[in-house]
């Protein structure tokens, strides 16, 4: 099987379904000529593939490029736009949320906006607080939204293939991290994977890691240290936030018995209360122990390597969760 | 060039159902419980719809703002079914998920009005994208207030359909007031329409109470934009006679502004003006009036007589 980084996954996705659907293009800053030339970049090597009528560079104006997909979507087309980073979301802001989460359900649902916004996100490159700024919570608080986020290549490339060909808009998010992660095993075929899915990376019966995106590393790593202790980790990789999985979600807690969620966003208003949420309401007589959160602290992410090490989740802070939950 | 006699009496005839939609709504909007929400009108400004919209195809698009009704009534849209949701009704063109203010018609490529101010422009640009991408001769119309023209999503907006060359109108509707602040308190530019040669492209201004010349301006418009010319900036200069919503007692706009602009009335220009020309007579336009107040009363009472939803169909058309 080929193995690839995520940017190569995400982009045979792209190169797959814009061979598939004419109706499929991609627009943003740098997706076509760009300042970084990397082949491990999502967009790399389209624009030479596909040419500038359907890999369209813009001129830097966040707003108008989500309401390029917006107004482009309604008229049928498949956009996939990209948001260069995370934080630059909030110039978008009032397209994706006030447009294309609710232009539906204003039409009475006459009309469909299939488009997907991909964004560019995570910490570990010291870029500072501007540039990475993990949001997701935000967007998974607006109905209308669908908010993927894949942790491994092979998730991306039939996450995105899913993405592209629904008909509601997806905030799909990618972890600049994964980009340069050693490549993992990616089916050749083509395949899509199910929204709204999780997916048990690990299986375990002591205790439920429910995770995400970039998190998903460092939890395994702790949960492959902690199995030479005789501790059995089960980690669940949501992989979507909206649609969320809470079957899998409670009953892997109804296996185990004990919660931790490890998000890289910060800790107030992050989605890892959403998920205690749903397991308060519909699975506390399952818990044996308080569940934990594993999160950013609540400040912005720091530029100098030692303070920016320091906000990053790590599997060493999972560990002493786990231990705090464990007899 | 001249405007047919059939175009101006079109133009006409829309712009009365406008008026007597209008008339209807700030009638209704003051009886308790009748009407959600807050009631915009654009009373004074209709020769900007009727003459926009009658110089597009069905096939092309208009996105709208929040003073939406005359576009929308311009265009085709059904009266009833705009009136039943400005009811919050069932049989509204929207279910009653919209209201007065979000009215959505998308089977008349009227497909989004948006009350947040500038909105329009980044959507206008993605529906001309997508006529440009699949080579359709068609064109999206983006209408706006003085007050979106402050808006980032302008600039961004105005700079990416000149730079694409979009097949888009943008239609600054110039009513002077932006909200409660007159024109000359939000800008220093005396022309909307100067700003259009900061992004590369024509600006035009045109009267906006004159319907024939709003037509007129909006067909060369429309034929650069399908002839891979790109957009065009139409200022419409014209004037809001009541406040920015019924409730608004608009106390900063000169009472004597007010009738002076009156006085400029679209339909009384027009009509006069036809009168005079003898092409149509007195009977003529009380039949057109009498048939517009017919169009609006029947739109009132299918409103009237439609249920309500059923609360859980909140529920509904979030997703596909």
């Amino acid at each position: 099987m080929q193995k690839l980084g995520m940017g190569q996954a995400v982009n045979q996705a792209l190169r797959e379904e814009m061979h598939r659907d004419p109706g499929v293009f991609i627009a943003g800053e740098g997706v076509g000529v760009s300042i970084h030339v990397n082949p491990m970049l999502p967009t790399h090597g389209l624009l030479e593939e596909f040419g500038p009528g359907r890999v369209k560079d813009t001129p830097v104006s966040e707003a108008v490029i989500a309401g390029l997909a917006v107004g482009a979507a309604e008229a049928g087309l498949r956009p996939v736009v990209e948001i260069m980073f995370n934080p630059f979301f909030t110039l978008a802001s009032d397209m994706i949320v006030n447009h294309a989460a609710k232009l539906r359900y204003l039409s009475g649902g006459k009309s469909r906006f299939p488009l997907v916004v991909r964004i560019k996100s995570g910490a570990g490159f010291g870029a500072g607080c501007q540039h990475s700024h993990n949001l997701e919570a935000w967007v998974a608080h607006c109905p209308g939204l669908q908010v993927v986020m894949p942790a491994t290549p092979a998730d991306a490339k039939g996450l995105l293939k899913t993405a592209i060909r629904d008909d509601n808009p997806v905030i799909f998010i990618e972890h600049m991290g994964s980009y340069f992660a050693p490549p993992m095993p990616v089916p050749e075929e083509e395949y899509l994977t199910p929204l709204g899915r999780a997916d048990i990376k690990r299986k375990g019966r002591d205790l439920t890691v429910v995770t995400w995106s970039g998190m998903l590393g460092p939890a395994m790593n702790a949960a492959e240290t902690l199995s030479r202790e005789g501790i059995d980790i089960e980690i669940v990789d949501l992989r979507t936030l909206t649609p969320l999985d809470r079957k899998t979600l409670l009953s892997s807690v109804e296996k185990t018995g004990r919660l931790i969620v490890m998000h890289e966003a910060t800790r107030t208003g992050g989605f890892a209360g959403e998920i205690a949420a749903v397991v308060l309401e519909q699975g506390f007589e399952y818990l044996k122990a308080p569940l934990r959160r594993v999160t950013g602290p609540d400040i912005p992410v720091p530029v100098s390597p030692p303070l920016e090490r320091f906000y990053i989740p790590n599997a060493d802070d999972l560990i002493a969760a786990v231990r705090e939950l464990l007899p | 060039m001249d405007v047919s006699v059939e175009k101006k009496i079109q133009l006409l005839e829309t712009m009365i159902v406008s008026r007597k939609f209008s008339d209807a709504l700030k009638q209704l909007c003051k009886i308790k419980d009748k009407i959600p929400g807050m009631m915009i009108v654009a009373d004074g400004q209709e020769a900007v719809g009727s003459g926009v919209c009658g110089a597009l195809e069905p096939d092309d698009a208009i996105i709208t703002n929040h003073r939406s009704h005359n576009h929308l009534l311009a265009k085709g849209a059904d009266p009833k079914a705009l009136m039943a949701e400005i009811y919050g009704k069932k049989t509204g063109c929207n279910k009653g998920k919209s209201g007065t203010l979000h009215l959505a018609v998308p089977e008349i490529n009227a497909p989004c009005t948006t009350t947040v101010v500038g909105a329009t422009l980044p959507i206008a640009v993605g529906r001309a994208f997508a006529q440009q991408y699949r080579k359709q001769p068609r064109v999206t119309v983006c209408f706006f207030g003085d007050g979106a023209a402050d808006e980032g999503s302008f600039h961004e907006s105005l700079n990416l359909a000149a730079l694409w060359q979009l097949p888009l109108i943008f239609v600054c509707e110039n009513n002077l007031y932006a909200g409660g602040q007159r024109y000359e308190e939000h800008t220093r530019v005396t022309d909307m329409a100067d700003r259009a040669g900061g992004y590369g492209m024509p600006g035009m201004i045109v009267d906006g109470n004159d319907a024939p010349a709003v037509y007129r301006a909006a067909l060369e418009a429309r034929q650069r934009a399908v002839s891979g010319n790109g957009p065009t900036l139409i200022e419409c200069k014209t004037y809001r006679w009541g406040g920015h919503s019924e409730t608004d007692p608009h106390e900063y706009q000169p009472r004597d502004e007010i009738k002076a602009w009156r006085d400029k009335c679209p339909i009384r220009r027009l009509s006069e003006a036809l009168l005079d020309q003898k092409v149509i007579t007195a009977a003529q336009m009380a039949q057109m009036t009498s048939q517009a107040e017919g169009v609006v009363e029947e739109a009132v009472r299918f409103a009237e007589q439609s249920p309500y939803p059923a609360p859980r169909e909140a529920l509904e058309d979030v997703y596909t």
